[in-house]
Protein backbone atom coordinates (compact mmCIF):
# COMPACT_ATOMS: atom_id res chain seq x y z
CA UNK A 1 0.00 0.00 0.00
CA UNK A 2 2.59 2.39 1.01
CA UNK A 3 4.68 1.56 -2.04
CA UNK A 4 1.60 3.22 -3.96
CA UNK A 5 1.34 5.80 -2.21
CA UNK A 6 5.21 6.90 -2.84
CA UNK A 7 5.05 6.39 -6.29
CA UNK A 8 1.62 8.58 -6.65
CA UNK A 9 3.32 11.41 -4.57
CA UNK A 10 6.55 10.84 -7.03
CA UNK A 11 4.19 11.51 -9.90
CA UNK A 12 2.55 14.48 -8.31
CA UNK A 13 6.49 15.91 -8.01
CA UNK A 14 6.99 15.10 -11.06
CA UNK A 15 4.21 17.07 -12.79
CA UNK A 16 5.04 20.02 -10.21
CA UNK A 17 8.33 20.01 -11.70
CA UNK A 18 7.47 20.57 -14.99
CA UNK A 19 4.41 22.96 -14.26
CA UNK A 20 6.62 25.25 -12.28
CA UNK A 21 9.36 25.53 -14.77
CA UNK A 22 6.74 26.11 -17.25
CA UNK A 23 5.01 28.98 -14.62
CA UNK A 24 8.66 30.24 -14.09
CA UNK A 25 8.95 31.05 -18.18
CA UNK A 26 6.51 33.68 -17.70
CA UNK A 27 6.49 37.10 -15.33
CA UNK A 28 3.36 37.20 -14.64
CA UNK A 29 3.12 33.46 -13.35
CA UNK A 30 6.71 33.12 -12.30
CA UNK A 31 6.59 33.20 -8.60
CA UNK A 32 3.73 31.13 -8.15
CA UNK A 33 5.73 28.40 -10.22
CA UNK A 34 8.55 28.72 -7.71
CA UNK A 35 6.47 27.93 -5.16
CA UNK A 36 4.42 25.48 -7.30
CA UNK A 37 7.99 23.15 -7.87
CA UNK A 38 8.88 23.82 -4.17
CA UNK A 39 5.74 21.97 -2.71
CA UNK A 40 6.11 19.09 -4.81
CA UNK A 41 9.88 18.92 -3.59
CA UNK A 42 8.69 18.69 0.46
CA UNK A 43 6.18 15.83 -0.85
CA UNK A 44 8.52 13.98 -2.69
CA UNK A 45 11.17 14.17 0.09
CA UNK A 46 8.66 13.58 3.01
CA UNK A 47 6.95 10.31 0.75
CA UNK A 48 10.63 8.97 0.61
CA UNK A 49 11.45 9.15 4.07
CA UNK A 50 8.48 7.76 5.71
CA UNK A 51 7.44 5.69 2.59
CA UNK A 52 10.59 4.37 1.29
CA UNK A 53 11.03 0.65 1.46
CA UNK A 54 14.47 -1.19 -0.08
CA UNK A 55 13.89 -3.28 -3.28
CA UNK A 56 15.44 -6.38 -2.16
CA UNK A 57 14.78 -6.18 1.48
CA UNK A 58 11.31 -4.87 1.94
CA UNK A 59 12.67 -2.57 4.61
CA UNK A 60 12.06 0.64 5.72
CA UNK A 61 14.77 3.42 5.94
CA UNK A 62 15.91 3.73 9.39
CA UNK A 63 18.67 6.53 10.21
CA UNK A 64 15.64 8.86 10.55
CA UNK A 65 17.58 11.09 13.61
CA UNK A 66 20.61 11.58 10.82
CA UNK A 67 18.07 12.71 8.17
CA UNK A 68 16.42 15.20 10.11
CA UNK A 69 19.40 16.65 11.53
CA UNK A 70 20.45 16.81 8.19
CA UNK A 71 17.34 17.67 6.66
CA UNK A 72 17.64 20.99 9.69
CA UNK A 73 21.23 22.06 9.38
CA UNK A 74 20.97 22.37 5.57
CA UNK A 75 17.43 24.13 5.63
CA UNK A 76 18.47 26.70 7.89
CA UNK A 77 21.80 27.31 7.18
CA UNK A 78 20.30 27.31 3.02
CA UNK A 79 17.56 30.06 4.30
CA UNK A 80 20.03 32.23 6.08
CA UNK A 81 22.41 31.86 3.19
CA UNK A 82 19.59 32.92 0.25
CA UNK A 83 18.22 35.33 2.49
CA UNK A 84 21.08 37.37 3.49
CA UNK A 85 23.09 37.20 0.26
CA UNK A 86 22.40 40.96 -1.19
CA UNK A 87 21.00 41.15 -4.80
CA UNK A 88 24.57 41.82 -6.40
CA UNK A 89 25.68 38.67 -4.97
CA UNK A 90 22.79 36.46 -6.23
CA UNK A 91 24.85 34.70 -9.12
CA UNK A 92 27.57 33.55 -7.11
CA UNK A 93 25.07 32.13 -4.93
CA UNK A 94 22.97 30.28 -7.23
CA UNK A 95 26.34 28.66 -8.63
CA UNK A 96 27.40 27.63 -4.77
CA UNK A 97 24.05 25.91 -4.48
CA UNK A 98 24.18 24.09 -7.70
CA UNK A 99 28.05 22.83 -6.53
CA UNK A 100 26.33 21.68 -3.36
CA UNK A 101 23.83 19.58 -5.82
CA UNK A 102 26.97 18.33 -7.52
CA UNK A 103 28.47 16.95 -4.74
CA UNK A 104 25.67 15.27 -3.04
CA UNK A 105 25.37 13.62 -6.60
CA UNK A 106 29.27 12.63 -6.22
CA UNK A 107 28.58 11.61 -2.79
CA UNK A 108 26.06 9.34 -3.23
CA UNK A 109 27.99 7.29 -6.19
CA UNK A 110 30.89 6.83 -3.72
CA UNK A 111 28.77 5.49 -0.88
CA UNK A 112 26.69 3.21 -2.96
CA UNK A 113 30.02 2.13 -4.59
CA UNK A 114 31.11 1.06 -1.21
CA UNK A 115 28.71 -0.80 -0.59
CA UNK A 116 28.66 -2.76 -3.16
CA UNK A 117 32.16 -3.16 -3.84
CA UNK A 118 31.84 -4.91 -0.10
CA UNK A 119 29.06 -7.13 -1.24
CA UNK A 120 31.34 -8.15 -4.27
CA UNK A 121 34.36 -8.76 -2.12
CA UNK A 122 31.97 -11.17 -0.09
CA UNK A 123 30.52 -12.93 -3.29
CA UNK A 124 32.99 -12.86 -5.67
CA UNK A 125 31.40 -14.89 -8.29
CA UNK A 126 31.79 -13.93 -12.02
CA UNK A 127 27.66 -14.09 -12.62
CA UNK A 128 27.18 -11.40 -9.44
CA UNK A 129 30.11 -8.91 -11.31
CA UNK A 130 28.17 -9.27 -14.58
CA UNK A 131 25.13 -8.59 -12.99
CA UNK A 132 26.36 -5.62 -11.10
CA UNK A 133 28.11 -3.62 -14.35
CA UNK A 134 25.52 -1.48 -15.18
CA UNK A 135 25.06 -0.56 -11.89
CA UNK A 136 28.69 0.54 -11.48
CA UNK A 137 28.55 2.46 -15.07
CA UNK A 138 25.96 4.48 -13.20
CA UNK A 139 27.56 4.75 -10.25
CA UNK A 140 30.68 5.95 -12.07
CA UNK A 141 29.22 8.81 -14.32
CA UNK A 142 27.09 9.90 -12.23
CA UNK A 143 30.49 10.45 -10.00
CA UNK A 144 32.30 12.14 -12.81
CA UNK A 145 29.64 14.27 -13.95
CA UNK A 146 28.59 15.44 -9.91
CA UNK A 147 32.43 16.23 -9.27
CA UNK A 148 32.80 18.43 -12.19
CA UNK A 149 30.01 20.03 -11.37
CA UNK A 150 30.99 20.34 -7.98
CA UNK A 151 34.34 21.34 -8.34
CA UNK A 152 33.48 23.51 -11.52
CA UNK A 153 31.01 25.57 -9.89
CA UNK A 154 33.37 26.03 -6.11
CA UNK A 155 35.61 28.18 -9.08
CA UNK A 156 32.97 30.14 -11.20
CA UNK A 157 31.74 30.89 -7.26
CA UNK A 158 35.55 31.80 -5.93
CA UNK A 159 35.47 33.92 -9.46
CA UNK A 160 32.43 35.95 -9.33
CA UNK A 161 33.30 37.28 -6.01
CA UNK A 162 36.43 38.13 -6.85
CA UNK A 163 38.39 35.51 -4.55
CA UNK A 164 39.73 33.27 -7.71
CA UNK A 165 41.75 35.11 -10.54
CA UNK A 166 41.59 33.77 -14.36
CA UNK A 167 44.29 31.45 -14.82
CA UNK A 168 45.81 29.50 -17.65
CA UNK A 169 48.77 28.06 -18.64
CA UNK A 170 49.96 26.57 -22.69
CA UNK A 171 48.48 23.44 -23.34
CA UNK A 172 45.77 23.45 -20.42
CA UNK A 173 43.19 22.39 -22.55
CA UNK A 174 45.56 19.25 -23.28
CA UNK A 175 45.71 18.42 -19.77
CA UNK A 176 42.33 18.89 -19.17
CA UNK A 177 41.35 16.65 -21.79
CA UNK A 178 44.18 14.19 -20.26
CA UNK A 179 42.92 13.97 -17.01
CA UNK A 180 39.12 13.58 -18.57
CA UNK A 181 39.90 10.61 -21.02
CA UNK A 182 41.91 9.33 -17.64
CA UNK A 183 39.09 9.60 -15.27
CA UNK A 184 36.82 8.27 -18.61
CA UNK A 185 39.21 4.85 -19.16
CA UNK A 186 39.65 4.41 -15.35
CA UNK A 187 35.91 4.48 -15.28
CA UNK A 188 35.76 1.86 -18.07
CA UNK A 189 38.46 -0.32 -16.72
CA UNK A 190 36.19 -0.23 -13.38
CA UNK A 191 33.06 -1.43 -15.17
CA UNK A 192 34.59 -4.37 -16.33
CA UNK A 193 36.68 -5.10 -13.40
CA UNK A 194 34.39 -3.72 -10.36
CA UNK A 195 36.82 -5.56 -7.74
CA UNK A 196 39.40 -2.96 -8.20
CA UNK A 197 37.61 -0.79 -5.44
CA UNK A 198 40.53 1.95 -5.32
CA UNK A 199 40.66 3.25 -8.67
CA UNK A 200 37.10 5.07 -7.29
CA UNK A 201 38.70 7.49 -5.37
CA UNK A 202 41.29 7.71 -8.18
CA UNK A 203 38.44 8.68 -10.82
CA UNK A 204 36.67 10.95 -8.09
CA UNK A 205 40.26 13.30 -8.13
CA UNK A 206 40.68 13.27 -11.61
CA UNK A 207 36.86 14.45 -12.41
CA UNK A 208 37.17 17.09 -9.35
CA UNK A 209 40.64 18.53 -11.32
CA UNK A 210 38.92 17.97 -14.34
CA UNK A 211 36.46 20.42 -12.66
CA UNK A 212 39.05 22.95 -11.76
CA UNK A 213 40.49 23.43 -14.63
CA UNK A 214 37.49 23.50 -17.54
CA UNK A 215 36.65 26.59 -15.36
CA UNK A 216 39.94 28.12 -14.54
CA UNK A 217 40.91 30.07 -17.73
CA UNK A 218 37.09 31.18 -18.79
CA UNK A 219 36.44 34.58 -17.80
CA UNK A 220 34.48 36.32 -15.31
CA UNK A 221 32.12 37.73 -17.77
CA UNK A 222 31.73 34.24 -19.24
CA UNK A 223 30.55 32.88 -15.91
CA UNK A 224 27.19 32.97 -16.14
CA UNK A 225 26.86 30.77 -19.05
CA UNK A 226 29.18 28.24 -17.59
CA UNK A 227 26.92 28.31 -14.50
CA UNK A 228 24.01 27.66 -16.29
CA UNK A 229 25.96 24.84 -18.17
CA UNK A 230 27.08 23.37 -14.89
CA UNK A 231 23.90 23.66 -13.58
CA UNK A 232 22.61 21.41 -16.49
CA UNK A 233 25.70 19.06 -15.51
CA UNK A 234 24.06 18.63 -11.79
CA UNK A 235 20.70 17.72 -13.74
CA UNK A 236 22.11 14.88 -15.71
CA UNK A 237 23.90 13.85 -12.08
CA UNK A 238 20.61 13.99 -10.53
CA UNK A 239 19.42 11.55 -13.32
CA UNK A 240 22.19 9.12 -13.19
CA UNK A 241 20.80 8.73 -9.51
CA UNK A 242 16.92 8.03 -10.68
CA UNK A 243 18.82 5.09 -12.40
CA UNK A 244 20.48 4.11 -9.71
CA UNK A 245 17.51 3.98 -7.49
CA UNK A 246 15.16 3.14 -10.45
CA UNK A 247 13.52 6.53 -9.17
CA UNK A 248 11.16 7.86 -11.30
CA UNK A 249 11.15 11.46 -9.92
CA UNK A 250 15.12 12.05 -9.75
CA UNK A 251 14.85 11.18 -13.23
CA UNK A 252 11.90 13.46 -14.09
CA UNK A 253 13.28 16.39 -12.39
CA UNK A 254 16.99 15.44 -13.37
CA UNK A 255 16.82 14.98 -17.05
CA UNK A 256 14.39 18.14 -17.13
CA UNK A 257 16.64 20.36 -15.37
CA UNK A 258 19.44 19.15 -18.04
CA UNK A 259 17.14 19.39 -20.89
CA UNK A 260 16.33 23.07 -20.02
CA UNK A 261 19.48 23.70 -18.61
CA UNK A 262 21.31 23.02 -22.04
CA UNK A 263 18.64 25.34 -23.84
CA UNK A 264 19.10 28.26 -21.55
CA UNK A 265 22.89 27.80 -21.85
CA UNK A 266 22.61 27.90 -25.66
CA UNK A 267 20.10 31.30 -25.18
CA UNK A 268 22.58 32.62 -23.51
CA UNK A 269 25.12 32.29 -25.68
CA UNK A 270 23.03 33.64 -28.37
CA UNK A 271 22.51 36.90 -26.16
CA UNK A 272 26.25 37.41 -26.68
CA UNK A 273 26.60 36.21 -30.31
CA UNK A 274 28.75 33.81 -29.20
CA UNK A 275 29.01 30.19 -29.69
CA UNK A 276 29.23 27.52 -26.71
CA UNK A 277 32.68 26.41 -28.35
CA UNK A 278 33.48 30.27 -28.21
CA UNK A 279 32.87 30.39 -24.42
CA UNK A 280 34.66 27.43 -23.52
CA UNK A 281 38.15 26.93 -25.28
CA UNK A 282 38.68 30.61 -26.77
CA UNK A 283 39.01 31.90 -22.76
CA UNK A 284 37.42 35.62 -23.28
CA UNK A 285 39.14 38.40 -21.30
CA UNK A 286 42.39 36.74 -21.34
CA UNK A 287 43.30 38.54 -24.63
CA UNK A 288 45.36 41.32 -23.43
CA UNK A 289 47.47 42.14 -26.50
CA UNK A 290 44.68 43.05 -28.22
CA UNK A 291 44.13 46.19 -25.23
CA UNK A 292 47.46 46.95 -25.73
CA UNK A 293 47.72 47.95 -29.63
CA UNK A 294 43.67 49.50 -29.59
CA UNK A 295 44.77 51.81 -26.66
CA UNK A 296 47.69 54.06 -28.10
CA UNK A 297 45.29 56.41 -30.59
CA UNK A 298 43.08 57.02 -28.79
CA UNK A 299 43.93 60.61 -27.08
CA UNK A 300 42.15 62.37 -24.18
CA UNK A 301 38.57 62.18 -22.14
CA UNK A 302 36.86 65.17 -20.83
CA UNK A 303 35.13 64.93 -17.70
CA UNK A 304 31.98 66.99 -16.89
CA UNK A 305 30.66 68.45 -13.76
CA UNK A 306 27.59 67.43 -12.18
CA UNK A 307 25.84 70.97 -12.04
CA UNK A 308 26.64 70.59 -16.22
CA UNK A 309 25.32 67.34 -16.30
CA UNK A 310 22.32 67.97 -14.18
CA UNK A 311 21.36 71.34 -16.37
CA UNK A 312 22.21 68.89 -19.71
CA UNK A 313 19.21 66.35 -18.40
CA UNK A 314 16.97 68.41 -17.23
CA UNK A 315 16.60 70.34 -20.64
CA UNK A 316 16.42 67.19 -22.74
CA UNK A 317 13.34 65.84 -24.06
CA UNK A 318 14.86 62.17 -23.88
CA UNK A 319 17.06 60.38 -21.65
CA UNK A 320 18.18 57.02 -21.92
CA UNK A 321 19.53 55.44 -18.56
CA UNK A 322 21.72 52.33 -19.44
CA UNK A 323 22.77 50.29 -16.28
CA UNK A 324 25.70 47.89 -15.64
CA UNK A 325 27.36 46.22 -13.09
CA UNK A 326 28.62 49.74 -11.42
CA UNK A 327 24.80 50.23 -10.59
CA UNK A 328 24.37 46.91 -9.08
CA UNK A 329 27.86 47.28 -6.66
CA UNK A 330 27.20 50.63 -5.69
CA UNK A 331 23.25 49.69 -5.19
CA UNK A 332 22.34 52.88 -6.62
CA UNK A 333 19.18 51.37 -8.04
CA UNK A 334 16.36 53.48 -5.47
CA UNK A 335 18.46 56.24 -6.50
CA UNK A 336 18.10 55.59 -9.91
CA UNK A 337 15.09 56.02 -9.76
CA UNK A 338 14.48 59.08 -7.88
CA UNK A 339 16.77 60.54 -10.45
CA UNK A 340 13.70 58.95 -12.94
CA UNK A 341 11.29 60.43 -11.04
CA UNK A 342 12.78 63.82 -10.48
CA UNK A 343 13.25 64.29 -14.34
CA UNK A 344 9.70 63.08 -15.10
CA UNK A 345 8.55 65.69 -13.27
CA UNK A 346 10.29 68.10 -15.06
CA UNK A 347 9.11 66.63 -18.36
CA UNK A 348 11.88 64.85 -18.93
CA UNK A 349 11.05 61.54 -20.85
CA UNK A 350 13.28 59.01 -18.97
CA UNK A 351 13.65 55.15 -20.05
CA UNK A 352 16.17 52.59 -19.54
CA UNK A 353 18.23 50.54 -22.00
CA UNK A 354 18.78 47.05 -20.63
CA UNK A 355 21.38 44.79 -21.97
CA UNK A 356 21.21 41.31 -22.27
CA UNK A 357 23.96 40.49 -20.38
CA UNK A 358 24.14 43.66 -18.71
CA UNK A 359 25.77 43.07 -15.14
CA UNK A 360 26.97 39.86 -14.18
CA UNK A 361 23.87 37.42 -15.49
CA UNK A 362 20.79 37.71 -18.18
CA UNK A 363 18.49 39.67 -16.32
CA UNK A 364 20.67 40.98 -13.34
CA UNK A 365 19.59 44.74 -14.33
CA UNK A 366 16.07 44.21 -14.55
CA UNK A 367 15.91 42.31 -10.86
CA UNK A 368 17.23 45.22 -9.67
CA UNK A 369 15.54 48.30 -11.14
CA UNK A 370 12.40 45.92 -10.48
CA UNK A 371 13.36 45.97 -6.64
CA UNK A 372 13.91 49.78 -6.84
CA UNK A 373 10.17 49.61 -7.92
CA UNK A 374 10.86 51.26 -11.54
CA UNK A 375 8.00 50.84 -14.01
CA UNK A 376 8.58 47.61 -16.12
CA UNK A 377 7.46 49.63 -19.39
CA UNK A 378 10.03 52.12 -18.84
CA UNK A 379 12.37 49.09 -19.52
CA UNK A 380 13.30 48.62 -23.11
CA UNK A 381 14.92 45.44 -24.31
CA UNK A 382 18.28 46.02 -26.71
CA UNK A 383 16.43 46.34 -30.01
CA UNK A 384 14.30 48.99 -29.67
CA UNK A 385 16.54 50.87 -27.27
CA UNK A 386 18.28 50.85 -30.23
CA UNK A 387 16.12 52.29 -32.42
CA UNK A 388 15.43 55.22 -29.99
CA UNK A 389 18.81 56.66 -29.39
CA UNK A 390 18.77 58.29 -32.49
CA UNK A 391 16.21 60.73 -30.70
CA UNK A 392 17.87 60.63 -27.26
CA UNK A 393 19.32 63.96 -26.15
CA UNK A 394 20.95 62.58 -23.26
CA UNK A 395 22.48 59.00 -22.61
CA UNK A 396 23.07 58.19 -18.97
CA UNK A 397 25.75 55.29 -18.90
CA UNK A 398 25.86 54.32 -14.94
CA UNK A 399 28.96 51.89 -14.59
CA UNK A 400 27.84 49.84 -18.18
CA UNK A 401 31.20 49.48 -20.30
CA UNK A 402 31.31 46.35 -22.32
CA UNK A 403 27.67 46.59 -23.45
CA UNK A 404 28.16 50.07 -24.98
CA UNK A 405 32.21 49.08 -26.54
CA UNK A 406 31.66 50.05 -30.10
CA UNK A 407 34.44 47.78 -30.98
CA UNK A 408 32.23 45.06 -30.42
CA UNK A 409 31.17 46.02 -33.92
CA UNK A 410 34.32 47.71 -35.63
CA UNK A 411 36.80 46.00 -34.13
CA UNK A 412 37.73 41.93 -35.81
CA UNK A 413 40.80 41.79 -33.29
CA UNK A 414 38.61 42.45 -30.38
CA UNK A 415 37.96 39.41 -27.99
CA UNK A 416 33.76 41.03 -28.14
CA UNK A 417 33.67 41.41 -31.21
CA UNK A 418 30.29 40.36 -32.78
CA UNK A 419 28.67 41.25 -29.39
CA UNK A 420 25.34 43.13 -30.17
CA UNK A 421 25.32 46.13 -27.97
CA UNK A 422 23.67 49.42 -26.98
CA UNK A 423 24.61 51.54 -29.90
CA UNK A 424 24.84 54.80 -27.29
CA UNK A 425 26.37 56.67 -29.93
CA UNK A 426 23.63 57.33 -32.01
CA UNK A 427 22.26 59.60 -29.19
CA UNK A 428 23.27 63.67 -29.14
CA UNK A 429 25.34 63.53 -25.82
CA UNK A 430 26.39 60.47 -23.58
CA UNK A 431 27.37 61.09 -19.62
CA UNK A 432 29.25 57.89 -18.63
CA UNK A 433 29.65 57.21 -14.43
CA UNK A 434 32.08 55.21 -13.64
CA UNK A 435 34.66 54.81 -10.76
CA UNK A 436 37.56 54.98 -12.60
CA UNK A 437 39.23 54.78 -16.37
CA UNK A 438 39.76 51.49 -15.50
CA UNK A 439 38.63 48.90 -18.47
CA UNK A 440 35.48 46.57 -17.50
CA UNK A 441 34.85 43.20 -16.71
CA UNK A 442 36.35 41.80 -20.06
CA UNK A 443 39.09 43.93 -19.23
CA UNK A 444 38.97 45.70 -22.62
CA UNK A 445 39.52 48.98 -23.14
CA UNK A 446 36.69 51.35 -24.35
CA UNK A 447 36.52 53.72 -27.42
CA UNK A 448 33.40 55.12 -26.91
CA UNK A 449 35.10 56.91 -23.85
CA UNK A 450 37.18 59.19 -25.83
CA UNK A 451 34.78 60.22 -28.31
CA UNK A 452 34.09 64.34 -28.85
CA UNK A 453 30.50 63.31 -28.07
CA UNK A 454 31.19 61.71 -24.77
CA UNK A 455 31.61 63.27 -20.92
CA UNK A 456 32.55 61.27 -18.18
CA UNK A 457 31.45 61.65 -14.30
CA UNK A 458 33.67 60.02 -12.43
CA UNK A 459 32.59 58.38 -8.92
CA UNK A 460 30.59 55.43 -7.34
CA UNK A 461 27.12 55.22 -8.98
CA UNK A 462 25.02 55.79 -5.85
CA UNK A 463 26.94 59.29 -4.90
CA UNK A 464 26.72 60.65 -8.19
CA UNK A 465 23.06 60.06 -8.50
CA UNK A 466 22.20 61.60 -4.85
CA UNK A 467 24.06 64.69 -6.11
CA UNK A 468 22.51 64.42 -9.49
CA UNK A 469 19.08 64.46 -7.90
CA UNK A 470 19.79 67.70 -5.25
CA UNK A 471 21.09 69.73 -8.42
CA UNK A 472 18.45 68.77 -10.62
CA UNK A 473 16.25 69.80 -8.29
CA UNK A 474 17.51 73.52 -8.09
CA UNK A 475 17.94 74.11 -11.82
CA UNK B 1 26.37 -5.22 -27.75
CA UNK B 2 23.80 -8.22 -25.85
CA UNK B 3 24.67 -6.59 -22.56
CA UNK B 4 23.56 -3.20 -24.21
CA UNK B 5 20.44 -4.23 -25.86
CA UNK B 6 19.82 -6.05 -22.33
CA UNK B 7 20.20 -2.75 -20.87
CA UNK B 8 17.94 -1.08 -23.02
CA UNK B 9 14.99 -3.67 -23.24
CA UNK B 10 15.37 -3.92 -19.47
CA UNK B 11 15.43 -0.22 -18.43
CA UNK B 12 13.06 0.60 -21.31
CA UNK B 13 10.63 2.70 -19.10
CA UNK B 14 13.33 4.91 -17.85
CA UNK B 15 14.40 5.27 -21.02
CA UNK B 16 11.66 6.47 -22.52
CA UNK B 17 11.06 9.05 -19.31
CA UNK B 18 14.99 10.26 -20.20
CA UNK B 19 13.98 10.63 -24.20
CA UNK B 20 10.03 12.16 -23.26
CA UNK B 21 11.85 14.80 -20.64
CA UNK B 22 14.37 16.27 -22.98
CA UNK B 23 11.88 17.02 -25.14
CA UNK B 24 9.35 18.49 -22.45
CA UNK B 25 12.57 20.38 -20.55
CA UNK B 26 13.22 22.42 -23.58
CA UNK B 27 10.00 22.81 -25.08
CA UNK B 28 8.78 24.46 -21.48
CA UNK B 29 11.49 27.34 -21.58
CA UNK B 30 11.59 27.54 -25.56
CA UNK B 31 10.31 31.27 -25.50
CA UNK B 32 10.97 32.72 -21.73
CA UNK B 33 12.53 36.39 -22.31
CA UNK B 34 15.61 37.48 -21.34
CA UNK B 35 14.37 39.32 -18.26
CA UNK B 36 13.83 35.72 -16.49
CA UNK B 37 17.07 33.69 -17.47
CA UNK B 38 18.58 34.15 -14.19
CA UNK B 39 15.04 33.38 -11.71
CA UNK B 40 14.59 30.59 -13.91
CA UNK B 41 18.25 29.21 -13.97
CA UNK B 42 17.97 29.48 -10.01
CA UNK B 43 14.54 27.62 -10.05
CA UNK B 44 16.05 24.71 -12.44
CA UNK B 45 18.97 24.86 -9.71
CA UNK B 46 16.63 24.11 -7.21
CA UNK B 47 14.52 21.45 -8.91
CA UNK B 48 17.60 19.37 -9.62
CA UNK B 49 17.84 19.35 -5.65
CA UNK B 50 15.72 16.36 -5.99
CA UNK B 51 19.25 14.46 -5.93
CA UNK B 52 18.39 14.83 -2.39
CA UNK B 53 16.00 11.78 -2.57
CA UNK B 54 19.57 9.72 -3.65
CA UNK B 55 20.71 11.26 -0.38
CA UNK B 56 17.78 10.47 2.00
CA UNK B 57 17.89 6.66 0.25
CA UNK B 58 21.60 6.29 0.86
CA UNK B 59 21.52 7.92 4.35
CA UNK B 60 18.27 5.40 5.49
CA UNK B 61 19.89 2.59 4.15
CA UNK B 62 23.93 3.14 5.62
CA UNK B 63 23.85 0.43 8.53
CA UNK B 64 24.87 1.48 12.06
CA UNK B 65 27.97 0.28 11.67
CA UNK B 66 29.42 2.04 8.48
CA UNK B 67 30.67 5.30 9.34
CA UNK B 68 32.27 5.90 6.02
CA UNK B 69 28.13 5.45 4.28
CA UNK B 70 26.76 7.34 7.23
CA UNK B 71 29.08 10.62 7.07
CA UNK B 72 28.96 10.31 3.76
CA UNK B 73 25.50 9.94 3.44
CA UNK B 74 24.85 12.64 6.02
CA UNK B 75 26.82 15.00 4.14
CA UNK B 76 25.26 14.09 1.41
CA UNK B 77 21.39 15.16 3.24
CA UNK B 78 23.15 18.45 4.35
CA UNK B 79 24.44 19.85 0.70
CA UNK B 80 21.43 18.11 -1.03
CA UNK B 81 18.76 19.99 1.61
CA UNK B 82 21.01 23.12 1.10
CA UNK B 83 20.81 22.57 -2.96
CA UNK B 84 17.07 22.39 -2.54
CA UNK B 85 16.19 25.32 -0.18
CA UNK B 86 18.81 27.77 -0.82
CA UNK B 87 17.51 27.33 -4.61
CA UNK B 88 13.88 28.03 -4.13
CA UNK B 89 14.40 31.02 -1.15
CA UNK B 90 17.20 32.78 -3.61
CA UNK B 91 14.19 32.11 -6.55
CA UNK B 92 11.47 33.37 -4.80
CA UNK B 93 13.71 36.54 -3.56
CA UNK B 94 14.66 37.27 -7.33
CA UNK B 95 10.76 37.01 -7.97
CA UNK B 96 9.74 39.26 -5.21
CA UNK B 97 10.86 41.87 -6.64
CA UNK B 98 8.58 41.34 -10.44
CA UNK B 99 5.50 41.46 -8.11
CA UNK B 100 3.05 43.97 -9.98
CA UNK B 101 2.81 47.57 -8.42
CA UNK B 102 -0.89 48.69 -7.42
Amino acid sequence: MSEHILNICYLVASVTFILGLKMLSNPASARKGNLVAAGGMSIAIFATIFLYRNAETGEHLHNFGWIFCGLIIGGIAGTLAAKKVKMTAMPEMVSLFNGMGGACAALISLVEFNHLSKELALNPGSEFIASSQSTVLIIVLGLIIGSVSFAGSMIAWGKLNGKIKDFSFTGQNVLNLVFLLVALVLGAYLVTNPLHANFIYIIFILALLYGVLFVMPIGGADMPVVISLLNSFTGVAAAFGGFLYNNKVMLTGGILVGAAGTLLTILMCKAMNRSLKNVLVGSFGGNKNAVATGAGAQGNYKEITLSDAAMLMSYANKVMIVPGYGLAVAQAQHTCHELEKILAEKGVEVKYAIHPVAGRMPGHMNVLLAEADVNYEKLEEMEQANDEFKTTDVVLILGANDVVNPAAKTDPASPIYGMPILEVEQAKTIIVNKRSMKPGYAGIENNLFFQPKTSMLFGDAKKVLQDLCTEIKTV
Amino acid sequence: MDKILEFISANQQMIYIVILMIFVGIEVIGRVPSVLHTPLMSGANAIHGVVIIGAIIVMGKAEADNYLALILGFLAVVLGTLNVVGGFVVTDRMLEMFKKKK
